[in-house]
């Protein structure tokens, strides 16, 4: 065997530098030219300010805005320590965190007597999740259409307007990306002054 | 269940199916030394490395040369690995400033059993990871270290499914290929031009891939936010295509940088498992009875289905405690409803069921949503998966060999009804083979059950050095039967070569680090090794003609006797295991029965 770690170093030195370097820059620089905006976070500007990443959810507490997922990354949608509950079936602290949250729900959309939407009160895998489903974006619409004094009408259409369908009709889940559907709001149906 | 759920399935079976022989063509002319469309362009690099490395493309190696070399190549790997680790301090692209003295706050140090841990883990395409990967490691680590490894790992183990195929496939031989030749083959044809295509796609999609440092933005709301960067494009295909699945961050094929959307999630998902399926039809061409190889992927889609069904159903029925509480747990047109807990809306429950089955059916391990969070038995089928050996497909590290095994089990099985010895692909299958079978398995089963009974016992100093919460128990995140998930899980995913974390469970402590990494070598070279021997062999052993006494190994008997085999030796090895953690969880959690945790942890730290 150890006639044979002569070659094992020498490969292994070869492949790092063929793998480990060489392949990642030739991936770096061709997202870099063909898939910019992808390739550095598909960052979303408003008036030249760096707002955020159109797919990495952020937190919303004003009642103006749609409210994303309960997050477990960090103390909330923390970019840097991406994580879900890791609370088990059974697990008590689990049960009492729903439990706040559909309390929450309730009490922040009183106009909504429908059942809870499963994503609105539960903790996304990444914390990071950029999605709500649209029955989460319809229960809360009618906050967000008073809050703004739009009609829910028109909130109703921009929720619409905002749902990204299945892909290809068969994967994943039709899904309304947060950020951008706030925004959005924001440009259509501008707040007079901050409600709090 | 849903129609749209149900034919997303189907459909991702059928695409598989279609990639198999175009695959499974290039790989058998590929490594019989035939000349394939990418030569023209990589055979240039191919005789380059030869010559840099000092290996003669024409000589053959015996079994035990074969082993050898394998273990000396992990050896190399792995002082790499372990060194790159820890001096990334020093090293370049480091723009987060780990292991320095600008560390930003909550960064975890590269202590030297974490590093340990790491190393065996990716050299060994388990990819079991201890750390949080945004808060660890630098780009370096990422790159020359980690990726590295997920290429050669995956290509290794590659090497050794072709080697075990030509034990079958030859007769009289005494030789079984060239580690080095097999090596460097898989490494340049199949994995680099798969994963350079593999990444460009991801990242059109919304993969990032920079060497910048984490962004700090001002939020809509006027907070302030990190958003992560890094060549996370680039590692992330491989880290589907080498089955090695241990993602660039912590939340892995979850996060959206890393698998950015349902399109990129069926893809990942087909990304783990095509060479693996090749590699059935591989087998069938070089045993030169394509049939054979056809049995062998019908028996995995039967597994792989049941599977699938098990999961899928028992994460859309939800937890019967969150209904109670007045959630949607039935599918509809605008929500995904059932068990949301630990699962991304673009996914739902679909396709997050299908990734969990499929992660764990091959050595993956990457995950796109956490299996702590889900129902008991949502959670079981991927547990079980891995207890049988990833032989459903299996990785490009594990997979056919494990089927191959239990192929000789199942013939030898049929032999003792029928008082005939044993043949399968026209060898004679005797004491030695079967022996080494036997071998394999046993170990593989003592690792798993040894190693979690004595973590759900011992008992260290609080604050000492081994475990500084005290008992190995108390690491877990969740108490009663789930905790106890927890730690199997743990054992049963580094044995298997797997390294998906149930998570939930800090194994960043030197007791943790120490006895998963050995459970990781354990599961990789005491499985291999044997399998290599048999290899051997069976490639000396001359071909018996087929007889009206031969049972024949393409039909649906057969498969039906090898799912048999399968599914009965791993219930019987580890169901009273799983009754003690999923299965009393699953009528517990119908019951409304709860538990608060014993211990207040702090997690991760």
């Amino acid at each position: 065997m150890w006639r044979q770690f002569g070659p094992a170093l020498r490969i292994t030195l070869f492949f790092t530098i063929l793998t480990g370097l060489i392949y990642p820059g030739i991936v770096t620089g061709l997202c870099q030219i063909l898939f910019h905006h992808q390739a550095n976070g598909s960052m979303v500007e408003v008036n030249g300010q760096t707002v955020g990443s159109e797919l990495i959810g952020q937190n919303f507490s004003k009642p103006q805005y749609f409210q994303p997922r309960p997050s477990a990354a960090g103390n909330g949608y923390d970019g840097s320590q991406s994580n879900g509950s890791q609370y088990g079936p059974t697990n008590q602290k689990l049960i009492d965190r729903v439990k706040a949250s559909v309390d929450q729900f309730r009490k922040d959309n009183p106009d909504y007597t429908g059942p809870i939407p499963a994503d609105a009160v539960t903790a996304s895998a990444s914390g990071l999740d950029p999605d709500i489903s649209p029955a989460n974006a319809g229960a809360q619409a009618p906050r967000v259409a008073k809050a703004r004094g739009a009609s829910l009408q028109d909130v109703e259409q921009l929720i619409a307007e905002h749902t990204t369908g299945r892909t290809f009709g068969l994967m994943g889940e039709p899904r309304v990306n947060v950020l951008l559907l706030n925004l959005d709001l924001d440009k259509k149906f501008p707040q007079k002054e901050t409600i709090h | 269940m849903t129609a749209i759920g149900i034919l997303n399935i189907v459909v991702f079976l059928l695409v598989l199916l279609a990639l198999t022989k175009p695959l499974g063509v290039f790989m058998t002319k590929l490594f019989q030394g035939e000349r394939t469309f990418l030569h023209p362009v990589i055979r240039p690099i191919e005789k380059l490395t030869y010559r840099l490395c000092g290996i003669r493309e024409d000589t053959e190696q015996r079994w035990t040369q074969y082993a050898a070399s394998l273990i000396a190549f992990s050896l190399a790997s792995f002082l790499f690995a372990y060194i790159i680790q820890r001096l990334q301090g020093i090293l370049p692209f480091n723009p987060n400033h780990f292991s320095t003295a600008h560390a930003p706050s909550g960064a975890t140090p590269m202590t030297p059993d974490l590093a340990f841990n790491t190393a065996v883990s990716f050299v060994t395409n388990t990819n079991w990871q201890n750390y949080f990967g945004e808060t660890t490691l630098s780009y370096f680590v990422q790159m020359a270290a980690l990726t590295v490894q997920n290429f050669v790992s995956a290509a290794a183990g590659v090497a050794v499914s072709v080697a075990l195929i030509r034990g079958f496939a030859r007769r009289q031989a005494n030789s079984i290929g060239n580690f080095w030749v097999d090596l460097t083959r898989a490494t340049l044809y199949v994995f680099l031009p798969l994963s350079l295509l593999g990444a460009l796609f991801l990242c059109s999609q919304g993969a990032i891939q920079n060497f910048k440092a984490n962004t700090t933005v001002k939020t809509v709301e006027g907070a302030s936010q990190i958003i992560p960067q890094g060549p996370v494009a680039s590692q992330e295909s491989i880290k589907m295509v080498g089955t090695n699945g241990g993602g660039f961050f912590n939340a892995n094929s979850a996060h959206p940088f890393e698998n950015p959307t349902p399109l990129t999630n069926f893809v990942q998902m087909l990304m783990i498992f095509v060479i693996p399926a090749g590699l059935t039809y591989q087998f069938g061409r070089m045993v030169a009875d394509r049939r054979q190889g056809w049995a062998l992927f019908a028996a995995m889609s039967v597994l792989f289905l049941a599977g699938v069904f098990v999961c899928y159903p028992a994460e859309q029925a939800g937890n019967p405690q969150l209904t109670k509480l007045g959630l949607e747990t039935k599918a509809t047109s605008v929500q995904p409803g059932g068990n949301m807990e630990g699962k991304e809306v673009r996914f739902g429950i679909p396709a997050s069921s299908l990734f969990a089955t499929v992660t764990t059916d091959a050595s993956c391990g990457a995950i796109n949503g956490w299996h702590d969070s889900y129902t008991p038995i949502g959670g079981l089928v991927p547990l079980f998966n891995m207890q049988l050996g990833e032989v459903v497909f299996g990785g490009v590290g594990a997979g056919i060999k494990g089927m191959l095994l239990f192929a000789i089990l199942a013939v030898f099985i049929a032999g003792l009804m029928v008082g005939r010895t044993p043949e399968y692909i026209g060898k004679k299958i005797e004491q030695k083979e079967v022996k080494m079978a036997m071998l394999a398995l046993i170990l593989m089963a003592a690792n798993v059950l040894v190693f979690s009974g004595i973590s759900s016992v011992a008992n260290f100093k609080k604050n000492g050095y081994w475990n500084p919460p005290g008992p190995a128990a108390a690491n877990i995140n969740n108490d009663g039967p789930h905790g106890f998930t927890e730690i199997l899980y743990a054992y049963t995913s580094t044995n298997a070569n797997n390294g998906s974390a149930f998570a939930g469970l800090n194994g960043n402590t030197p007791w943790y680090n120490l006895t998963l990494g050995l459970a990781t070598l354990i599961g990789r070279f005491f499985f291999i090794i044997p399998m290599l021997a048999v290899a051997g062999a069976l490639a000396a052993k001359k071909k018996v003609p087929v007889t009206s006494g031969t049972l024949p190994t393409h039909g649906a008997l057969f498969v039906g006797l090898l799912i048999g085999t399968v599914v009965i030796v791993g219930a019987l090895t580890y169901f009273p295991a799983l009754s003690l953690g999923p299965i009393v969880e699953h009528f517990l959690m119908r019951e409304g029965k709860l538990f608060s945790s014993l211990f207040s942890l702090p997690i991760w730290s």
